[in-house]
Protein backbone atom coordinates (compact mmCIF):
# COMPACT_ATOMS: atom_id res chain seq x y z
CA UNK A 1 0.00 0.00 0.00
CA UNK A 2 2.64 2.61 1.04
CA UNK A 3 4.82 1.97 -2.38
CA UNK A 4 1.16 2.81 -4.52
CA UNK A 5 0.98 6.19 -2.67
CA UNK A 6 4.78 6.84 -3.03
CA UNK A 7 4.48 5.60 -7.33
CA UNK A 8 1.76 8.10 -7.61
CA UNK A 9 3.72 11.43 -7.80
CA UNK A 10 5.87 10.48 -10.88
CA UNK A 11 2.46 8.47 -12.75
CA UNK A 12 4.38 9.60 -16.25
CA UNK A 13 0.97 8.35 -18.21
CA UNK A 14 -1.06 10.69 -16.66
CA UNK A 15 -1.71 14.46 -18.01
CA UNK A 16 0.53 16.80 -16.66
CA UNK A 17 -1.20 20.33 -14.57
CA UNK A 18 1.96 22.42 -15.45
CA UNK A 19 -0.79 25.12 -17.17
CA UNK A 20 -2.05 25.73 -13.73
CA UNK A 21 -1.11 28.97 -12.79
CA UNK A 22 0.13 28.50 -8.79
CA UNK A 23 -0.16 31.78 -6.31
CA UNK A 24 3.50 32.65 -5.49
CA UNK A 25 2.82 32.27 -1.75
CA UNK A 26 1.91 28.92 -1.96
CA UNK A 27 4.18 25.86 -0.89
CA UNK A 28 6.19 24.09 -3.20
CA UNK A 29 5.35 21.02 -4.28
CA UNK A 30 3.12 19.55 -6.91
CA UNK A 31 -0.30 20.13 -7.34
CA UNK A 32 -2.52 17.25 -6.49
CA UNK A 33 -6.10 18.57 -7.02
CA UNK A 34 -6.65 21.12 -9.10
CA UNK A 35 -10.03 22.79 -9.64
CA UNK A 36 -10.42 25.39 -12.80
CA UNK A 37 -13.12 27.83 -13.20
CA UNK A 38 -15.75 25.84 -11.91
CA UNK A 39 -19.47 26.51 -12.01
CA UNK A 40 -22.00 24.54 -11.03
CA UNK A 41 -25.87 24.91 -11.09
CA UNK A 42 -28.62 23.48 -9.02
CA UNK A 43 -31.97 23.48 -10.35
CA UNK A 44 -31.45 27.39 -11.51
CA UNK A 45 -29.37 28.42 -8.88
CA UNK A 46 -25.84 28.95 -9.53
CA UNK A 47 -23.77 27.43 -6.41
CA UNK A 48 -20.32 27.80 -7.88
CA UNK A 49 -19.44 30.42 -10.41
CA UNK A 50 -16.05 30.07 -11.76
CA UNK A 51 -14.06 28.76 -8.86
CA UNK A 52 -10.60 28.17 -9.22
CA UNK A 53 -8.08 26.36 -6.52
CA UNK A 54 -5.34 24.16 -6.42
CA UNK A 55 -4.41 21.55 -3.10
CA UNK A 56 -0.85 21.42 -3.55
CA UNK A 57 0.42 17.68 -2.92
CA UNK A 58 0.95 17.08 1.01
CA UNK A 59 -0.14 19.81 2.60
CA UNK A 60 -2.92 20.86 4.80
CA UNK A 61 -5.10 23.22 2.93
CA UNK A 62 -8.01 24.90 4.60
CA UNK A 63 -10.85 26.12 2.11
CA UNK A 64 -13.26 28.30 4.52
CA UNK A 65 -16.85 29.76 4.15
CA UNK A 66 -20.01 30.67 5.36
CA UNK A 67 -22.88 27.86 5.72
CA UNK A 68 -24.28 27.01 1.93
CA UNK A 69 -21.64 28.96 0.13
CA UNK A 70 -20.76 25.49 -1.58
CA UNK A 71 -17.77 23.79 0.50
CA UNK A 72 -19.50 20.62 0.44
CA UNK A 73 -20.62 20.80 -3.11
CA UNK A 74 -16.96 21.47 -3.86
CA UNK A 75 -15.99 18.26 -2.07
CA UNK A 76 -18.68 16.49 -4.15
CA UNK A 77 -16.96 17.13 -7.64
CA UNK A 78 -13.60 16.61 -5.97
CA UNK A 79 -14.78 13.11 -5.23
CA UNK A 80 -16.70 12.72 -8.69
CA UNK A 81 -20.05 12.48 -6.66
CA UNK A 82 -21.28 15.20 -8.73
CA UNK A 83 -20.67 16.84 -12.65
CA UNK A 84 -19.88 20.44 -12.88
CA UNK A 85 -22.18 22.62 -15.40
CA UNK A 86 -18.62 23.82 -16.88
CA UNK A 87 -14.58 23.46 -15.87
CA UNK A 88 -12.51 21.37 -15.26
CA UNK A 89 -11.49 19.07 -11.94
CA UNK A 90 -8.25 17.19 -12.14
CA UNK A 91 -7.08 14.96 -9.05
CA UNK A 92 -3.48 13.24 -9.68
CA UNK A 93 -3.95 14.57 -13.23
CA UNK A 94 -6.89 12.72 -14.17
CA UNK A 95 -10.22 14.65 -15.18
CA UNK A 96 -13.03 13.61 -12.15
CA UNK A 97 -15.63 14.54 -14.18
CA UNK A 98 -14.77 12.16 -17.30
CA UNK A 99 -13.55 8.88 -15.71
CA UNK A 100 -15.78 6.04 -16.19
CA UNK A 101 -17.14 4.28 -13.15
CA UNK A 102 -14.17 1.85 -12.62
CA UNK A 103 -11.69 4.89 -13.46
CA UNK A 104 -13.81 6.45 -10.72
CA UNK A 105 -13.51 3.59 -7.99
CA UNK A 106 -9.98 2.96 -8.69
CA UNK A 107 -9.25 7.16 -8.10
CA UNK A 108 -11.71 7.01 -4.71
CA UNK A 109 -9.48 3.89 -3.29
CA UNK A 110 -6.47 6.52 -3.02
CA UNK A 111 -8.75 9.44 -1.78
CA UNK A 112 -11.06 9.18 1.22
CA UNK A 113 -14.19 11.43 2.55
CA UNK A 114 -14.66 12.24 6.28
CA UNK A 115 -18.33 13.08 6.28
CA UNK A 116 -19.61 15.57 8.85
CA UNK A 117 -21.50 12.55 10.76
CA UNK A 118 -18.95 10.36 10.30
CA UNK A 119 -21.33 8.02 8.59
CA UNK A 120 -19.89 4.70 10.04
CA UNK A 121 -22.20 1.62 9.32
CA UNK A 122 -24.91 1.08 12.15
CA UNK A 123 -25.10 -2.31 11.74
CA UNK A 124 -21.27 -3.14 12.08
CA UNK A 125 -18.85 -2.88 15.46
CA UNK A 126 -16.23 -0.10 15.41
CA UNK A 127 -13.84 -2.75 14.67
CA UNK A 128 -15.79 -3.64 11.72
CA UNK A 129 -16.29 -0.38 10.30
CA UNK A 130 -12.43 0.10 9.93
CA UNK A 131 -12.22 -3.42 8.97
CA UNK A 132 -14.78 -2.34 5.56
CA UNK A 133 -12.51 -1.08 2.96
CA UNK A 134 -9.88 -3.89 3.44
CA UNK A 135 -12.18 -6.53 3.45
CA UNK A 136 -14.14 -5.17 0.25
CA UNK A 137 -10.60 -4.26 -1.76
CA UNK A 138 -7.70 -6.70 -0.44
CA UNK A 139 -7.72 -10.38 0.65
CA UNK A 140 -5.70 -9.90 3.46
CA UNK A 141 -5.46 -12.66 6.09
CA UNK A 142 -7.40 -12.40 9.12
CA UNK A 143 -4.63 -12.15 11.52
CA UNK A 144 -2.81 -9.31 9.36
CA UNK A 145 -6.11 -7.24 9.00
CA UNK A 146 -6.65 -7.61 12.48
CA UNK A 147 -3.22 -6.09 13.43
CA UNK A 148 -4.07 -3.17 10.35
CA UNK A 149 -7.08 -2.53 11.93
CA UNK A 150 -5.93 -2.39 15.69
CA UNK A 151 -3.03 -0.20 14.73
CA UNK A 152 -5.56 2.58 12.93
CA UNK A 153 -7.60 2.63 15.87
CA UNK A 154 -4.47 3.12 17.95
CA UNK A 155 -4.02 6.16 15.89
CA UNK A 156 -6.76 7.74 16.92
CA UNK A 157 -6.61 6.84 20.47
CA UNK A 158 -10.08 4.15 20.28
CA UNK A 159 -8.31 0.37 20.13
CA UNK A 160 -10.05 -0.04 23.35
CA UNK A 161 -13.34 1.21 22.27
CA UNK A 162 -13.34 -1.59 19.14
CA UNK A 163 -16.29 -3.69 20.06
CA UNK A 164 -18.63 -1.35 20.71
CA UNK A 165 -21.44 -0.64 18.30
CA UNK A 166 -21.88 2.99 16.61
CA UNK A 167 -24.87 4.29 18.65
CA UNK A 168 -22.43 3.58 21.77
CA UNK A 169 -20.40 6.27 20.48
CA UNK A 170 -20.09 9.98 21.41
CA UNK A 171 -20.11 12.64 18.32
CA UNK A 172 -16.48 13.13 18.43
CA UNK A 173 -15.39 9.15 18.86
CA UNK A 174 -17.52 8.43 15.78
CA UNK A 175 -15.79 10.94 13.74
CA UNK A 176 -12.01 9.36 14.86
CA UNK A 177 -13.71 5.99 14.39
CA UNK A 178 -14.20 7.18 10.53
CA UNK A 179 -10.97 8.51 10.50
CA UNK A 180 -9.39 5.67 11.47
CA UNK A 181 -11.19 4.10 8.35
CA UNK A 182 -10.24 6.49 6.35
CA UNK A 183 -6.98 6.06 6.56
CA UNK A 184 -7.03 2.07 6.81
CA UNK A 185 -6.22 1.65 3.17
CA UNK A 186 -3.64 4.83 3.30
CA UNK A 187 -5.24 7.38 0.84
CA UNK A 188 -2.83 10.03 -0.70
CA UNK A 189 -5.75 12.34 0.06
CA UNK A 190 -8.40 13.27 2.83
CA UNK A 191 -11.06 15.60 2.62
CA UNK A 192 -12.40 16.74 6.04
CA UNK A 193 -16.04 17.91 5.34
CA UNK A 194 -16.74 19.96 8.66
CA UNK A 195 -14.43 18.25 10.70
CA UNK A 196 -15.43 20.16 13.66
CA UNK A 197 -19.24 20.70 13.98
CA UNK A 198 -20.67 20.19 16.99
CA UNK A 199 -17.83 19.04 19.15
CA UNK A 200 -16.94 19.85 22.46
CA UNK A 201 -13.50 22.36 22.70
CA UNK A 202 -11.71 18.64 24.04
CA UNK A 203 -12.53 16.85 21.26
CA UNK A 204 -11.79 19.68 18.59
CA UNK A 205 -8.69 19.63 19.59
CA UNK A 206 -8.46 15.97 19.51
CA UNK A 207 -9.52 16.04 15.76
CA UNK A 208 -7.09 19.14 14.80
CA UNK A 209 -4.23 17.05 16.49
CA UNK A 210 -5.06 14.13 14.73
CA UNK A 211 -5.44 15.86 10.95
CA UNK A 212 -1.96 17.61 11.43
CA UNK A 213 -0.38 14.11 12.55
CA UNK A 214 -1.73 12.39 9.86
CA UNK A 215 -0.18 14.53 7.54
CA UNK A 216 3.01 14.86 8.56
CA UNK A 217 3.65 11.12 9.43
CA UNK A 218 1.75 9.76 6.55
CA UNK A 219 2.34 12.42 3.87
CA UNK A 220 -1.39 12.54 3.00
CA UNK A 221 -2.71 15.73 1.54
CA UNK A 222 -5.33 17.20 3.50
CA UNK A 223 -8.52 19.34 2.51
CA UNK A 224 -10.29 20.57 5.31
CA UNK A 225 -14.17 22.23 4.61
CA UNK A 226 -15.08 24.42 7.56
CA UNK A 227 -16.33 27.70 9.05
CA UNK A 228 -14.88 27.47 12.10
CA UNK A 229 -12.07 30.20 11.49
CA UNK A 230 -9.93 29.72 14.66
CA UNK A 231 -9.56 25.78 14.71
CA UNK A 232 -8.71 25.70 10.94
CA UNK A 233 -6.02 28.30 10.80
CA UNK A 234 -4.20 26.58 13.53
CA UNK A 235 -3.56 23.63 11.55
CA UNK A 236 -3.46 24.64 7.73
CA UNK A 237 -0.74 25.61 5.83
CA UNK A 238 -2.58 27.94 3.47
CA UNK A 239 -6.58 28.48 3.25
CA UNK A 240 -8.66 29.24 0.58
CA UNK A 241 -11.75 31.80 1.28
CA UNK A 242 -15.11 31.05 -0.33
CA UNK A 243 -17.86 33.37 -0.81
CA UNK A 244 -20.86 34.06 -3.85
CA UNK A 245 -19.69 30.65 -5.25
CA UNK A 246 -15.68 31.65 -6.06
CA UNK A 247 -12.36 32.77 -4.18
CA UNK A 248 -12.68 35.77 -2.44
CA UNK A 249 -9.04 35.45 -0.70
CA UNK A 250 -6.26 33.35 -0.27
CA UNK A 251 -3.30 32.47 1.62
CA UNK A 252 -1.35 31.23 4.55
CA UNK A 253 -3.49 31.63 7.38
CA UNK A 254 -1.71 34.05 8.99
CA UNK A 255 -2.15 36.48 4.93
CA UNK A 256 -5.52 35.60 5.06
CA UNK A 257 -6.49 36.86 8.78
CA UNK A 258 -4.33 40.21 7.83
CA UNK A 259 -5.78 40.97 4.69
CA UNK A 260 -7.96 44.09 3.49
CA UNK A 261 -10.85 42.81 1.56
CA UNK A 262 -14.09 44.01 3.28
CA UNK A 263 -15.76 40.32 1.76
CA UNK A 264 -12.73 38.37 3.97
CA UNK A 265 -13.06 40.78 7.11
CA UNK A 266 -16.63 40.16 7.50
CA UNK A 267 -16.30 36.55 7.66
CA UNK A 268 -12.81 36.20 9.77
CA UNK A 269 -14.47 38.65 12.06
CA UNK A 270 -17.78 36.87 11.80
CA UNK A 271 -19.86 40.78 11.67
CA UNK A 272 -23.71 40.02 10.76
CA UNK A 273 -23.08 43.26 8.11
CA UNK A 274 -20.83 43.67 5.16
CA UNK A 275 -21.00 41.88 1.44
CA UNK A 276 -22.72 39.17 2.51
CA UNK A 277 -26.35 41.07 3.57
CA UNK A 278 -28.03 39.72 7.03
CA UNK A 279 -31.56 39.83 5.22
CA UNK A 280 -32.17 36.91 2.87
CA UNK A 281 -32.75 38.70 -0.83
CA UNK A 282 -36.96 39.39 -1.24
CA UNK A 283 -38.76 40.89 -3.61
CA UNK A 284 -40.74 43.19 -2.08
CA UNK A 285 -40.40 46.08 0.55
CA UNK A 286 -40.55 44.73 4.22
CA UNK A 287 -43.43 47.62 4.83
CA UNK A 288 -45.26 46.46 1.59
CA UNK A 289 -44.97 43.08 2.65
CA UNK A 290 -46.86 43.69 5.86
CA UNK A 291 -49.34 46.03 4.03
CA UNK A 292 -50.00 43.36 1.88
CA UNK A 293 -51.61 41.24 4.08
CA UNK A 294 -54.51 43.64 5.17
CA UNK A 295 -56.44 43.27 2.09
CA UNK B 1 -56.37 22.15 -20.30
CA UNK B 2 -54.26 22.98 -17.27
CA UNK B 3 -55.44 20.19 -15.81
CA UNK B 4 -54.98 17.59 -18.71
CA UNK B 5 -51.22 19.21 -18.52
CA UNK B 6 -50.83 18.19 -15.39
CA UNK B 7 -52.03 14.99 -16.02
CA UNK B 8 -49.70 14.34 -18.96
CA UNK B 9 -46.82 15.53 -16.05
CA UNK B 10 -47.91 13.09 -13.72
CA UNK B 11 -48.07 10.21 -15.76
CA UNK B 12 -44.58 11.10 -17.87
CA UNK B 13 -43.16 11.21 -14.15
CA UNK B 14 -44.22 7.97 -13.33
CA UNK B 15 -42.94 6.69 -16.48
CA UNK B 16 -39.72 8.23 -16.18
CA UNK B 17 -39.97 6.85 -12.62
CA UNK B 18 -40.95 3.12 -13.70
CA UNK B 19 -38.00 3.47 -16.47
CA UNK B 20 -35.75 4.11 -13.32
CA UNK B 21 -36.71 1.23 -11.58
CA UNK B 22 -35.76 -0.90 -14.42
CA UNK B 23 -32.83 0.16 -14.70
CA UNK B 24 -32.42 -0.19 -11.29
CA UNK B 25 -33.31 -3.59 -11.61
CA UNK B 26 -30.97 -4.42 -14.27
CA UNK B 27 -27.52 -3.21 -12.14
CA UNK B 28 -28.87 -4.99 -9.64
CA UNK B 29 -29.15 -8.18 -11.50
CA UNK B 30 -25.67 -7.31 -12.72
CA UNK B 31 -24.37 -6.73 -9.30
CA UNK B 32 -25.51 -10.28 -8.31
CA UNK B 33 -22.60 -11.93 -9.90
CA UNK B 34 -20.20 -10.55 -7.45
CA UNK B 35 -22.35 -12.75 -4.62
CA UNK B 36 -20.76 -15.36 -4.78
CA UNK B 37 -17.90 -14.07 -3.00
CA UNK B 38 -20.39 -12.67 -0.93
CA UNK B 39 -22.49 -15.75 0.26
CA UNK B 40 -22.49 -14.79 3.86
CA UNK B 41 -23.95 -11.23 3.18
CA UNK B 42 -27.17 -13.05 1.24
CA UNK B 43 -27.45 -15.90 4.22
CA UNK B 44 -27.88 -12.47 6.58
CA UNK B 45 -30.62 -10.96 4.80
CA UNK B 46 -32.51 -14.19 4.12
CA UNK B 47 -32.21 -14.41 7.55
CA UNK B 48 -33.38 -10.89 8.06
CA UNK B 49 -36.43 -11.17 5.34
CA UNK B 50 -37.06 -15.00 5.52
CA UNK B 51 -36.59 -15.87 8.90
CA UNK B 52 -37.76 -13.00 10.85
CA UNK B 53 -41.18 -13.09 9.12
CA UNK B 54 -41.92 -16.67 9.94
CA UNK B 55 -43.51 -15.89 12.41
CA UNK B 56 -46.27 -13.48 11.62
CA UNK B 57 -46.36 -16.24 8.38
CA UNK B 58 -46.61 -19.11 10.60
CA UNK B 59 -49.69 -17.95 12.49
CA UNK B 60 -51.86 -16.26 9.54
CA UNK B 61 -51.31 -19.27 7.34
CA UNK B 62 -52.75 -21.15 10.66
CA UNK B 63 -56.00 -18.78 10.88
CA UNK B 64 -56.33 -18.88 7.06
CA UNK B 65 -56.62 -22.33 6.56
CA UNK B 66 -58.93 -22.95 9.87
CA UNK B 67 -61.22 -20.48 8.32
CA UNK B 68 -61.15 -21.86 5.07
CA UNK B 69 -62.02 -25.19 6.83
CA UNK B 70 -65.37 -23.71 8.44
CA UNK B 71 -66.24 -22.01 5.05
CA UNK B 72 -65.74 -24.73 3.13
CA UNK B 73 -67.78 -27.47 4.90
CA UNK B 74 -70.26 -25.04 5.23
CA UNK B 75 -70.81 -24.82 1.65
CA UNK B 76 -69.86 -28.81 0.68
CA UNK B 77 -72.01 -29.76 3.54
CA UNK B 78 -74.93 -28.56 1.83
CA UNK B 79 -73.86 -31.04 -1.72
CA UNK B 80 -73.04 -33.78 1.06
CA UNK B 81 -69.16 -33.35 -0.80
CA UNK B 82 -68.28 -32.19 2.35
CA UNK B 83 -65.47 -35.36 2.18
CA UNK B 84 -63.59 -32.97 -0.55
CA UNK B 85 -62.73 -30.55 2.04
CA UNK B 86 -58.77 -31.29 2.04
CA UNK B 87 -58.96 -30.87 -1.70
CA UNK B 88 -60.64 -27.55 -1.73
CA UNK B 89 -58.18 -26.10 1.57
CA UNK B 90 -55.24 -27.71 -0.30
CA UNK B 91 -56.26 -26.36 -3.77
CA UNK B 92 -57.05 -22.18 -2.47
CA UNK B 93 -54.04 -22.45 -0.69
CA UNK B 94 -51.58 -23.69 -2.66
CA UNK B 95 -52.86 -22.13 -6.05
CA UNK B 96 -53.87 -18.79 -4.51
CA UNK B 97 -53.57 -17.66 -1.17
CA UNK B 98 -50.39 -19.07 -0.39
CA UNK B 99 -48.57 -17.40 -2.96
CA UNK B 100 -50.59 -14.03 -2.47
CA UNK B 101 -51.28 -13.54 1.10
CA UNK B 102 -47.85 -14.69 1.80
CA UNK B 103 -46.59 -11.87 -0.61
CA UNK B 104 -48.81 -9.05 1.03
CA UNK B 105 -47.95 -10.45 4.38
CA UNK B 106 -44.23 -9.93 3.39
CA UNK B 107 -44.36 -6.38 1.57
CA UNK B 108 -45.87 -5.15 5.13
CA UNK B 109 -43.20 -6.79 7.46
CA UNK B 110 -40.00 -7.39 5.13
CA UNK B 111 -40.47 -5.08 2.47
CA UNK B 112 -41.23 -1.88 4.60
CA UNK B 113 -38.06 -2.78 6.59
CA UNK B 114 -35.79 -3.04 3.40
CA UNK B 115 -37.13 0.47 2.62
CA UNK B 116 -36.47 1.98 5.86
CA UNK B 117 -33.30 0.30 6.49
CA UNK B 118 -31.89 1.39 3.22
CA UNK B 119 -33.75 4.92 2.86
CA UNK B 120 -31.87 5.50 6.11
CA UNK B 121 -28.66 4.35 5.07
CA UNK B 122 -28.95 6.84 2.58
CA UNK B 123 -30.50 9.97 5.12
CA UNK B 124 -27.08 8.84 7.44
CA UNK B 125 -24.96 9.29 4.05
CA UNK B 126 -23.90 5.68 4.52
CA UNK B 127 -24.55 4.76 1.16
CA UNK B 128 -22.32 7.82 0.03
CA UNK B 129 -19.59 6.59 2.78
CA UNK B 130 -19.86 3.21 0.74
CA UNK B 131 -19.37 5.21 -2.52
CA UNK B 132 -16.74 7.28 -1.66
CA UNK B 133 -14.59 4.18 -0.13
CA UNK B 134 -15.45 2.77 -4.01
CA UNK B 135 -17.35 0.00 -2.78
CA UNK B 136 -20.56 -0.09 -4.88
CA UNK B 137 -23.84 -0.28 -2.46
CA UNK B 138 -26.13 -1.61 -5.00
CA UNK B 139 -23.37 -4.87 -5.13
CA UNK B 140 -22.72 -4.50 -1.59
CA UNK B 141 -26.02 -3.19 -0.44
CA UNK B 142 -29.15 -3.75 -2.56
CA UNK B 143 -28.08 -7.31 -4.66
CA UNK B 144 -27.80 -9.84 -1.69
CA UNK B 145 -31.26 -8.50 -0.30
CA UNK B 146 -32.89 -8.84 -3.92
CA UNK B 147 -31.60 -12.38 -3.66
CA UNK B 148 -32.72 -12.93 -0.34
CA UNK B 149 -36.29 -12.19 -0.98
CA UNK B 150 -36.51 -14.01 -3.91
CA UNK B 151 -35.01 -16.94 -1.67
CA UNK B 152 -37.01 -16.50 1.01
CA UNK B 153 -40.84 -16.10 -0.90
CA UNK B 154 -41.32 -19.52 -2.37
CA UNK B 155 -39.82 -21.16 1.09
CA UNK B 156 -42.47 -18.16 3.38
CA UNK B 157 -45.21 -19.50 0.79
CA UNK B 158 -44.89 -23.17 0.86
CA UNK B 159 -44.64 -22.79 4.34
CA UNK B 160 -47.93 -20.79 4.96
CA UNK B 161 -49.92 -23.57 2.63
CA UNK B 162 -48.43 -26.33 4.74
CA UNK B 163 -49.69 -24.95 7.92
CA UNK B 164 -53.02 -23.72 6.93
CA UNK B 165 -53.47 -27.35 5.62
CA UNK B 166 -53.32 -28.60 8.72
CA UNK B 167 -55.62 -25.61 10.09
CA UNK B 168 -57.82 -27.17 7.83
CA UNK B 169 -57.65 -30.42 8.72
CA UNK B 170 -57.52 -29.03 12.62
CA UNK B 171 -61.24 -27.80 12.18
CA UNK B 172 -62.59 -30.24 9.52
CA UNK B 173 -61.51 -33.50 10.53
CA UNK B 174 -60.57 -32.67 14.71
CA UNK B 175 -63.69 -30.51 14.89
CA UNK B 176 -66.48 -31.46 12.62
CA UNK B 177 -65.82 -34.49 12.36
CA UNK B 178 -64.68 -35.13 8.66
CA UNK B 179 -63.25 -38.20 8.17
CA UNK B 180 -59.70 -37.81 7.86
CA UNK B 181 -58.88 -40.80 5.75
CA UNK B 182 -60.88 -39.12 3.39
CA UNK B 183 -59.74 -35.60 4.05
CA UNK B 184 -55.80 -36.42 3.03
CA UNK B 185 -56.71 -39.40 0.51
CA UNK B 186 -59.18 -36.51 -1.51
CA UNK B 187 -56.33 -33.87 -1.35
CA UNK B 188 -53.57 -36.15 -2.58
CA UNK B 189 -55.27 -37.69 -5.65
CA UNK B 190 -56.38 -34.32 -6.49
CA UNK B 191 -53.76 -31.87 -6.42
CA UNK B 192 -51.69 -31.96 -9.36
CA UNK B 193 -47.75 -31.76 -9.15
CA UNK B 194 -47.06 -29.69 -11.84
CA UNK B 195 -50.52 -28.03 -12.47
CA UNK B 196 -51.47 -26.74 -9.03
CA UNK B 197 -48.21 -26.74 -6.73
CA UNK B 198 -45.41 -25.43 -9.30
CA UNK B 199 -48.15 -23.00 -10.52
CA UNK B 200 -47.97 -21.53 -6.96
CA UNK B 201 -44.70 -21.96 -6.49
CA UNK B 202 -44.08 -20.21 -9.72
CA UNK B 203 -46.09 -16.92 -8.48
CA UNK B 204 -44.13 -16.36 -5.48
CA UNK B 205 -41.26 -16.58 -7.43
CA UNK B 206 -42.33 -13.46 -9.59
CA UNK B 207 -43.69 -11.79 -6.22
CA UNK B 208 -40.78 -12.41 -3.98
CA UNK B 209 -38.66 -10.34 -7.19
CA UNK B 210 -41.52 -7.99 -7.78
CA UNK B 211 -42.20 -7.28 -3.81
CA UNK B 212 -38.22 -6.88 -3.26
CA UNK B 213 -37.28 -4.87 -6.04
CA UNK B 214 -40.00 -2.27 -5.01
CA UNK B 215 -38.78 -2.58 -1.55
CA UNK B 216 -34.87 -1.57 -2.49
CA UNK B 217 -35.99 0.49 -5.21
CA UNK B 218 -38.16 2.57 -2.76
CA UNK B 219 -35.96 2.85 -0.69
CA UNK B 220 -32.41 3.71 -2.92
CA UNK B 221 -34.59 6.45 -4.29
CA UNK B 222 -35.62 7.84 -1.07
CA UNK B 223 -35.87 11.25 -0.57
CA UNK B 224 -32.77 10.87 2.29
CA UNK B 225 -34.99 12.59 5.06
CA UNK B 226 -37.15 11.67 7.37
CA UNK B 227 -40.29 12.43 5.84
CA UNK B 228 -39.21 10.94 2.40
CA UNK B 229 -38.62 7.63 3.92
CA UNK B 230 -41.59 7.45 5.42
CA UNK B 231 -43.02 8.09 2.14
CA UNK B 232 -41.42 5.28 0.65
CA UNK B 233 -41.98 3.05 3.63
CA UNK B 234 -45.56 3.91 2.59
CA UNK B 235 -45.16 3.37 -1.53
CA UNK B 236 -43.01 -0.24 -0.75
CA UNK B 237 -46.65 -1.27 0.76
CA UNK B 238 -48.79 0.42 -1.69
CA UNK B 239 -46.92 -0.52 -4.71
CA UNK B 240 -46.47 -4.28 -3.71
CA UNK B 241 -49.73 -5.09 -2.61
CA UNK B 242 -51.29 -3.63 -5.85
CA UNK B 243 -48.91 -5.28 -8.10
CA UNK B 244 -49.32 -8.32 -6.42
CA UNK B 245 -53.07 -8.37 -6.65
CA UNK B 246 -52.54 -7.31 -10.77
CA UNK B 247 -50.17 -9.96 -11.43
CA UNK B 248 -51.62 -12.54 -9.57
CA UNK B 249 -54.67 -12.02 -12.23
CA UNK B 250 -52.74 -11.73 -15.11
CA UNK B 251 -50.53 -15.03 -13.75
CA UNK B 252 -53.82 -17.16 -12.69
CA UNK B 253 -55.37 -16.19 -16.39
CA UNK B 254 -52.29 -17.48 -17.88
CA UNK B 255 -51.76 -20.25 -16.08
CA UNK B 256 -54.98 -21.92 -15.71
CA UNK B 257 -55.26 -23.65 -19.48
CA UNK B 258 -58.94 -25.07 -19.00
CA UNK B 259 -60.31 -21.52 -19.55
Amino acid sequence: MNARRQKSPSGSSRKKTSGATVPSSLPAGDILVDVRDVHMNFGGRDVLRGLSLQIPRGSVTAIMGGSGCGKTTLMNLIGGRLKPTAGQILVDGQSVPDLEKDELFELRKRMALLFQTGALFTDLSVFENVAFPIREHTKLPEPILRKVVLMKLETVGLRGARDLMPSELSGGMARRVALARAIVMEPMMIMYDEPFTGLDPISKGVIAKLIRELNQSLGITSIVVSHDVAETCLISDYAYLVGDGRIIGQGTPAEVQKSGSEHVRQFMDGLPEGPVPYQYPTKTGYIDDLVAGNT
Amino acid sequence: MNAIANLGRIFLSALERLGRAGLFLAETAAGTVTLVRRFPLVMQQVYAVGVLTLLIILVSGLFVGMVLGLQGYNTLVRFGAEDSLGLLVALSLVRELGPVVTALLFAGRAGSALTAEIGLMKATEQIAGMEMMAVDPVKRVIAPRLVAGIIAMPLLAALFSAIGVLGGHLVGVGLLGVDAGAFWSQMQSGVDFQEDIMSGVLKSLVFGVVCTWIAVFEGYDAVPTSEGVATATNHTVVYSSLAVLAIDFIMTSLLLTEV
